[in-house]
């Protein structure tokens, strides 16, 4: 009986693994809050990703060091919702003149949060005339 | 003896550390559902006041305890909105000339949707979802309400143009097709969707 020759194999492996170590991103962002996202059904896709700025809020995961109030992070650090102002001009301030117009502020936030320090952030959003929002969400199959 | 290394377990190694990057490996996702904030209120300028019947008004308010009052009446599940925004939308109660010619251009699908109720709005241009939450509503529920608007319009948008909702959000705008086919599906049909400030019950 003739045995199919596998000594092609570890290569076809080995292509494979560097297809997903090359296209794996490493989270350079620590979350310093809990994110869990809500499900939804009406999706849409964003197709300029230079253009998106994230913002997120949910409870603090250190809630020994920043409270159990949810809180706002943009970048890597926790703000207060009156810089949320400033942290826009400065996203804006890195986009391309001609692109400054439609910058979008995806905000991922957890479930458990209440509508509240939401309305708040898009107050801000609304001073710094960044209109355009994303609400994060994961898709949902409905069974009908 | 043979001077060569057994290379017969590369294979398993390979595949070890493949199955490691496939796990840790989280494609990022950019998808969400868009909504565009009304521009910052000038505190000298007072708000329009604007003059709407109470019928074009489609209300959805949330209460602090994620309970709704959906036009009037209490119930406790998102579930079903939608059908109800798109017979609002579509109800066709007083339309003018305008909105007439907008119903005929209609396929007969969406045609036949029209319940022509003196109570519900007068045509789709006038018809506005308003959804209003107190600060302690939860964001999920909010975001359900707000899903299932989308849903409606996006319904009514793509059996207009007759494709499905998916392949109708998933239009770009980029080249010159997709874009004629999503104006098709939303002239004279706006996403009027209001959401009012919360107040502050339940909340800080």
């Amino acid at each position: 009986m003739e045995q199919i020759n596998t000594s092609a194999l570890p290569d076809i492996i080995f292509m494979l693994l560097f297809f997903f170590m090359v296209t794996t991103v490493l989270r350079e962002q620590d979350i310093l809050v809990e994110q869990k996202i809500p499900q939804s059904s009406q999706l849409q896709k964003l197709q300029n990703k230079t253009l998106i700025s994230y913002i997120f809020i949910g409870k603090p995961k250190n809630t020994g060091l920043y409270g159990s109030e949810p809180r706002v992070q943009a970048n890597d650090v926790l703000i207060s919702t009156p810089e949320i102002v400033q942290w826009v001009n400065q996203e804006r301030d890195k986009l391309a003149e001609a692109d400054r117009g439609s910058i979008t502020i995806s905000m991922k936030v957890d479930k458990d949060v209440k509508m509240g320090p939401i309305s708040d952030v898009q107050t801000e959003l609304r001073n710094a005339d960044a209109r355009k929002v994303l609400y994060a969400s994961i898709g949902k199959i409905y069974e009908d | 003896m043979s001077n060569e290394i057994n290379a017969g377990s590369m294979a398993d190694i390979a595949f070890l550390l493949l199955i490691f990057f496939l796990v840790t490996t989280t494609i990022a996702s950019d998808k969400g559902i868009l909504n565009f904030l009304p521009p910052k209120q000038d505190p000298n300028v007072p708000p329009p006041d604007i003059k709407k019947n109470e019928r074009n008004i489609f209300n959805v308010l949330i209460n602090a305890n994620n309970d709704l009052l959906v036009e009037g009446e209490y119930r406790r599940k998102a579930e079903g909105l939608d059908e109800e925004f798109k017979s609002f939308i579509l109800n066709f109660g007083a339309p003018d000339e305008e909105a007439a010619a907008l119903f005929n251009s209609l396929p007969e699908s969406l045609k036949s949707q029209a319940q022509r109720r003196p109570d519900s709005s007068d045509h789709p241009g006038e018809a506005v979802i308003s959804i209003k939450t107190n600060r302690g509503t939860s964001y999920a529920v909010f975001l359900e309400v707000f899903d299932n608007a989308k849903k409606a319009y996006f319904d009514i948008y793509a059996e207009r143009v007759g494709i499905t909702a998916d392949e109708y959000r998933a239009l770009t705008g980029d080249d010159e097709a997709s874009k004629a086919l999503q104006d098709k599906g939303k002239e004279g049909i706006p996403m009027a969707i209001s959401i009012a400030e919360p107040d502050k019950i339940g909340g800080n």
